[in-house]
């Protein structure tokens, strides 16, 4: 009998990588599934936890999050944003490289791998290396040396590679590999001083707009350059319809390319800018914690986003978890640093598209689970709950209402555009190998 | 509500007859002589002067309006602000004997405000006060050198002056102040 | 509401007829988009009084005596900055100017921080220009003294939208049916926008003018979404002003060019500039009207910008008025 033996009983479990939607309850021993069914004993020494009313899932897996550490640490360390990432049931997480020293040398990866164990023990860091030395966009990056300290994809996040000659090379590299190539696709000539994204909105407010082709050329160029290397390409926070349709027709012709979608472009449209402040003394916001890069579209490229889901053009989705400081947020919209910190909201606000009927739970938790961990085709990272492989999962209560304020928020971050808002759906528990590695008040005092 | 008719039309017209006489007596003639009636009430009044006395004295006098509101000194206690109108004031009052025209002097404010507004037109000669109704309580050392009729109030008791040109009617009332709307308080 | 062209009209004239200080609900003034049509009346008349006295030998009322205005400009700027002042002055308020290059700005203090200094020097009133758009509106959520917008990136200049409109309601009377074309970077022009705002009660025919790139899909588009009925686009000059009854062109900065969105100044000069023969196209009396300041031989003739038609110098006239007329009703009485 250890911390990491449980039984959780009269689940709701729903597991799409066993085909598994049933009433059940899950044994864990040692931090291993022991078994799965119904009506299990429990044995001597297992800590019982009766989540009748929950769903369990298993714990879910973020392919894209920035950590911040090393070089930023006050927006969050790896231990923060590892919380927060707990708090959102998320039991695996990729961090993107534009830290400080970024993850372009086999020390600064050390670095987070030590920092990470240390720190964070009861989640997977998995760190994606850079494609270009500093993300500079002007040498290739030490590719080799990145992938055999434990990268598990290469990008250079933040930024585009924008030089198509140095990518075609990344990708020849990196297919060679076998990981994945992560893009962030944006034209920097097309984007330049734009603040949000390039419609009505941004005509009304008078900011710069960053127009959808900005996304759609360089998503067009990398699906060309994948189909060419024969690398997995991967396009991350796509934003658009253009995107949507490139990305079809490229998996229609057999091209190796896959996409994933963050929470707030599947439910927030540019005009989440103006939104008024109820407490403010102006009219419109100018809100900076619903600037984001890419920007917050259209209602038509939300609708097309989850079309996408869908008909399974995208199989993923991905927080892009970006904090920053107060005061990176709080000043004139044009000067205010693009993100949102989203791990802790990230299921809630999927769930309300499983409450407005626009998804289905089942694929809602795939996005969460085998979609991602089929992307990473990573060992030991299945996205479900096999007998005998150890025990990542969550349990959710999809009913239960929460007031999403700066205090609840575990990241260090606060730059969240629900803040203030009654969302639908609350993490309960996340267990990390058999650990309780977060549970709300409420689950661990008993209801 | 408990409104007293305290003068007529008639009551009016032969208390502004009277006063005309007095200015002329005053001033010993119509020479030199400008009426500036205080917004509102204050410019049918004036214009009623000048009338009379043209009548009289076969000269015409000019006549100009003030609006005082920029000039108050309730400007920034006051909850409500007041729609600044304008002043008309299209001769020069410099050397004349200008007579300002106001329907109720109360508290001395607002000819403090209309004087300091008419220094800043120009340098008159002498300034003198023409007023319908005097209802005492002088809050300031100004008084009237002209006065059609004293009416003693409590302070709880407010004063409407109706004309004409601007209320369809001639008439003076008192109310008791509880009763009154408080827009049309006196100043 | 009509021009009072006949002054004799006003003596003993009833304020009942008036538009209401009641109908006054801004605390901040920021754009022209919230604001009624009783609202802009509103400062029309108070702008009339004001008027008067910058024509009297003592362009001074005590109305403002003890108030402190102070103007915090984070762009160059000398028309708009010193309009404010005298505007201040002329109430008898008491101004303070801080011009951002010289000030605790250029040491890396933020906006927020160098506002907040102000109020906590009890100003009564901020008069901001910034480069960011949305900048006066971040300051309002941080502060709880009144602010003035006296411009923010290429958002809004309300007090400007006031003074044009108020231009030609003084020359013309009734704009109804009225043509009115502005001409050039639409895109970049807070002056335009608020210009848009202001007129949308007054059922003029207002048309868009400028080359594609600076009145572009995602403006026209806005238009249609905000229902700017009164609002048309159109890309050819002499279209556009075909019996126009008012032009007012814009500044055309060179950086347009720098930045790729003109092919070059020559070819604007070509297409855009409002020059003589254009000016014949137009309603024989047409008016001139300009934010200023003017590029003499870009956007407009020298000759065309000081002809008779120009009501150039009449703007920065009424745009005393209007500012004094708005911190009237900003500085003047109780704060809300």
């Amino acid at each position: 009998m250890t911390e990491s033996t449980q039984l959780i009983k009269n689940t709701r479990l729903i597991d799409p990588g066993q085909n598994i939607d049933a009433e059940l309850d899950i044994l864990i021993i040692n931090g291993f599934i022991s078994q799965i069914g119904k009506n299990i004993q429990p044995v001597e020494g297992v800590r019982l936890i009766d989540a009748s009313g929950l769903i369990a899932s298993p714990g879910f897996i973020d392919l894209h999050c920035h950590l911040r550490e090393p070089g930023f640490e006050q927006k969050e360390t790896i231990a923060t944003g590892a919380a927060a990432a707990l708090h959102g049931g998320y039991t695996t997480i990729c961090c993107m490289p534009n830290t400080d020293p970024p993850l372009d040398n086999e020390a600064t990866v050390n670095y987070v791998k030590i920092t990470a164990s240390n720190t964070a023990p009861y989640i997977n860091i998995l760190p994606i290396g850079c494609i270009t030395k500093k993300r500079m966009g002007v040498e290739l990056a030490d590719l080799f040396e990145l992938a055999n300290s434990g990268c598990v994809g290469f990008s250079d996040d933040g930024n585009p590679v924008s030089n198509s000659r140095l990518m075609f090379t990344a990708m020849q590299y990196i297919s060679s590999f076998g990981l994945i190539v992560i893009d962030h696709c944006e034209d920097l000539d097309l984007s330049r001083g734009g603040q949000m994204h390039d419609g009505w909105v941004a005509a009304r407010l008078g900011l710069k707009g960053i127009p959808a082709a900005a996304e759609e050329s360089i998503v067009a160029r990398d699906i060309a350059l994948a189909e060419a290397t024969g690398v997995r390409l991967h396009l991350t926070h796509i934003s658009t319809k253009g995107s949507v349709e490139l990305i079809r027709n490229a998996k229609k012709h057999g091209v190796n390319v896959t996409a994933d979608v963050t929470p707030h472009h599947l439910t927030l449209s540019h005009k989440r800018i103006i939104q008024k402040n109820s407490d403010s003394l102006s009219e419109i916001a100018y809100d900076t914690n619903a600037k984001v890069n890419p920007p917050l579209r259209t209602e038509e490229d939300i609708e097309a986003l989850i079309d996408g889901i869908k008909d399974g053009t995208i199989t993923a989705v991905a927080t892009d978890h970006a904090p920053h400081t107060t005061e990176d947020k709080a000043c004139e919209f044009d000067t205010a640093a693009s993100g949102i910190s989203g791990f802790e909201t990230s299921a809630a606000v999927l769930l309300s598209l499983v409450h407005k009927q626009k998804l289905s739970l089942n694929t809602l938790i795939k996005c969460l689970t085998t979609g991602p961990a089929s992307i990473l085709n990573q060992p030991g990272i299945s996205g479900t709950l096999k007998i005998d492989q150890p025990a990542d999962l969550v349990l959710i209560d999809p009913d239960k209402d929460s007031l999403i304020t700066p205090s609840m928020l575990v990241s260090k971050g606060k730059n969240n555009p629900w803040i203030g808002q009654v969302l639908k759906g609350m993490i309960m528990a996340t267990f990390y190998h058999g650990h309780i590695a977060y549970i709300n008040d409420e689950l661990r005092d008993g209801k | 509500m408990s409104e007293k008719v305290l003068l007529n039309s008639s009551d009016i017209e032969r208390a502004l007859v009277r006063i005309a006489h007095e200015i002329l007596e005053r001033n010993k003639g119509a020479t030199d002589i400008a009426f500036v009636g205080i917004k509102t009430r204050g410019v049918p009044l004036a214009q009623r002067l000048a009338r009379i006395i043209q009548g009289m004295e076969k000269a015409e006098i000019p006549v100009g309006s003030l609006d005082i509101t920029l000039y108050r000194d309730d400007v920034s206690s006051l909850g409500f602000k007041h729609v600044v109108q304008q002043t008309y004031v299209p001769f020069d009052i410099t050397n004349k004997h200008v007579i300002l025209v106001d329907d109720v002097f109360y508290t001395g404010r607002s000819i403090r405000s209309a004087m300091d507004a008419l220094m800043d037109l120009g340098r008159p000669r002498t300034i003198q006060l023409a007023v319908l109704i005097d209802r005492g309580h002088r809050e300031l050392p100004i008084r009237a050198d002209f006065v059609g009729k004293n009416i003693p109030t409590a302070r709880n008791e407010s004063i409407k002056v109706f004309l004409s040109e601007v209320d369809a009617v001639d008439k003076v009332t008192v109310v008791k102040r509880e009763e009154v709307n408080d827009d049309n308080q006196n100043f | 509401m009509t021009t009072k062209t006949s002054k004799a009209d006003q003596i003993g004239e009833d304020s009942l007829n008036k538009v209401t200080i009641s109908c006054w609900r801004h605390r901040n003034i920021l754009d022209l988009d919230d604001f009624s049509q009783d609202e802009i009346s509103l400062v029309f008349e108070i702008a009339d009084s004001m008027i008067d006295i910058l024509s009297r030998k003592v362009k001074k009322v005590p109305t403002l005596r003890g108030k402190t205005i102070a103007t915090m400009f984070y762009e160059p700027s000398t028309r708009t900055r010193s309009s404010f002042e005298i505007a201040a002055k002329y109430l008898s308020a008491d101004t303070v100017s801080l011009d951002a290059a010289k000030s605790s700005v250029a040491k890396g203090e933020s906006l927020i921080d160098s506002l907040r200094t102000l109020q906590a020097l009890k100003v009564d009133v901020i008069i901001i220009r910034h480069p960011s758009s949305g900048a006066p509106y971040t300051a309002a959520e941080h502060l709880n003294i009144p602010i003035i917008n006296a411009g923010d990136g290429c958002h809004a200049h309300p007090s400007q939208g006031l003074l044009d409109l108020y231009t030609m309601k003084r020359n013309l009377g009734s704009l109804k049916g009225r043509k009115v074309v502005i001409i050039g970077d639409i895109l970049h022009s807070r002056v335009a926008r608020s210009f848009i705002w202001g007129t949308r009660f007054f059922e003029v025919n207002l048309v868009l003018c400028g080359p594609p790139p600076l009145i572009p899909e995602g403006f026209k588009d806005m238009i249609g979404r905000l229902e700017l009925n009164h609002v048309t686009v159109e890309h050819n000059l002499n279209k556009a002003v075909l019996n126009a009854d008012v032009i007012m062109p814009l500044r055309i900065q060179k950086e347009r060019q720098q930045s790729g969105l003109i092919p070059s100044i020559r070819e604007y000069v070509q297409q855009y500039q409002l020059d003589q023969n254009r000016l014949y196209k137009a309603k024989p009396g047409v008016l001139i009207m300009h934010p200023g300041p003017v590029n003499e031989g870009l956007e407009i003739t020298r000759e065309v910008a000081y002809s008779s038609k120009s009501l150039i110098e009449q703007q920065v006239t009424n745009g005393v008025a209007i500012r004094m007329a708005l911190l009237y009703l900003v500085a003047g009485g109780e704060n809300k």
